[in-house]
């Protein structure tokens, strides 16, 4: 029997096959995964800002970008990934409204798009696919089985990554 | 933040939610009940279920605000709601289920931005504040994903918002959902803060 596992925002999780990985309605926040093809354990974050260097409160590391991505690498190799064969996938990063300025604070789908994808770089996790921007939300499913990352937006059919 | 300065934005929020009632019972030409605005303080997850799971499709009137208070205002819709409150402004012949067009879309916004200007009004009344709202942005999409947009912004403060769902009941017998989320940034919370007094 496989599980969906299930995190919200500013969560994170690892799984193994035959068990997937699941966040719902990510809009401006990333859904970023990493796993292993071999063993086939992977790990799930939903991160919300970029930057946890920026922000007094920031206990809580599955929020931030920089520390998020390294707390999923932490887990997953704790869970018995190796290192040298992981590969990430990530989604989200949209701008939900359409606002016409150079407000830095509404842009922050984008920063989260860059945040991620320089924290991935930092750690040597080459990144396999990036589905991030446009204007809509998504949930995502990872199942480790295969690596398939299914996206799911509303008013168009899913597809797979 | 404390427990006090909780039902502090708590009670703006009864009293912000009360005026805008008032101006859509104006708008509409008709008598609506509010039901006492609930006001919860919750976590990012449980938001979205407030609103009926992270992918029931609402649709999400958001204004930026400046001036003596930095943030943002949301005012969020269920379907239903929305095509009951389009058929009672002008278009009577909407279906539910019909696609809106751009005079829907239209009506929506300023339905969204009549209800929060009250609501704004109201909490400039009481804090002595100068609030300036943007224009209204709508998206209609899944909760979460709408709400992802206020609870980064939220996300900053700390790991809580404030929540405050409002029912109207108009005369036509059909219940009309809405909920507000007031959304200050760090600086502007304590603006609101000291001009009432506290801390």
């Amino acid at each position: 029997m496989s599980t969906m596992h299930k995190i919200g925002m500013a969560e994170l999780d690892v799984c193994k096959a035959p068990d997937a990985i699941t966040t719902l309605g990510l809009g401006s926040c990333i859904g970023c995964v990493i796993y292993d093809p071999v063993s086939k354990i992977c790990g799930m974050v939903h991160v919300m800002l970029p930057d946890s260097t920026q922000i007094r409160n920031n206990e809580k590391i599955a929020k931030f970008a920089d520390t998020g991505v390294r707390e999923l690498l932490r887990v997953v190799l704790e869970a018995g990934a190796t290192k040298s064969r992981l590969i990430a996938k990530i989604a989200g990063g949209a701008q939900m409204f359409a606002f016409k300025t150079d407000n830095e604070m509404l842009k922050v789908g984008q920063r989260n798009a860059e945040a991620v994808t320089k924290a991935l770089n930092d750690l040597k996790i080459p990144i396999a696919v990036s589905d991030v921007g446009g204007n809509n939300g998504r949930t995502i499913e990872f199942y480790p089985e295969d690596g398939r990352l299914l996206v799911r937006c509303v008013g168009k059919s899913t597809y797979c990554i | 933040m404390d427990n006090f300065e909780f039902d502090v934005l708590r009670e703006i929020g009864n009293i912000g939610s009360g005026h805008a009632a008032t101006a859509l019972a104006k708008m509409l030409n008709q008598k609506i009940d509010i039901k006492v605005p609930q006001a919860v303080v919750c976590d990012f997850n449980t938001l979205c279920e407030m609103v009926g799971g992270e992918e029931k499709i609402v649709i999400g009137i958001l204004l930026t605000l400046d001036g003596d208070v930095d943030g943002m205002m949301m005012f969020l819709l269920d379907i239903p709601s929305a095509y009951g409150l389009l058929r009672q402004l002008m278009f009577s012949d909407l279906k539910d289920g019909d696609e809106l067009n751009e005079m829907h879309n239209s009506a929506l916004h300023e339905i969204g931005n009549i209800i929060t200007g009250a609501y704004l009004a109201s909490l400039s009344d009481l804090t002595k504040l100068k609030i300036n709202a943007s224009i209204p942005y709508m998206s209609i999409d899944m909760a979460a994903a709408v709400l992802s947009v206020p609870a980064i912004e939220f996300g900053k403060l700390g790991d809580k918002a404030v929540m405050i769902e409002t029912e109207f009941d108009a005369e036509c017998g059909r219940e009309l959902n809405g909920y507000f989320l007031l959304i200050p940034t760090m600086d502007s919370y304590n603006h609101i803060m000291t001009s009432l007094g506290i801390c």
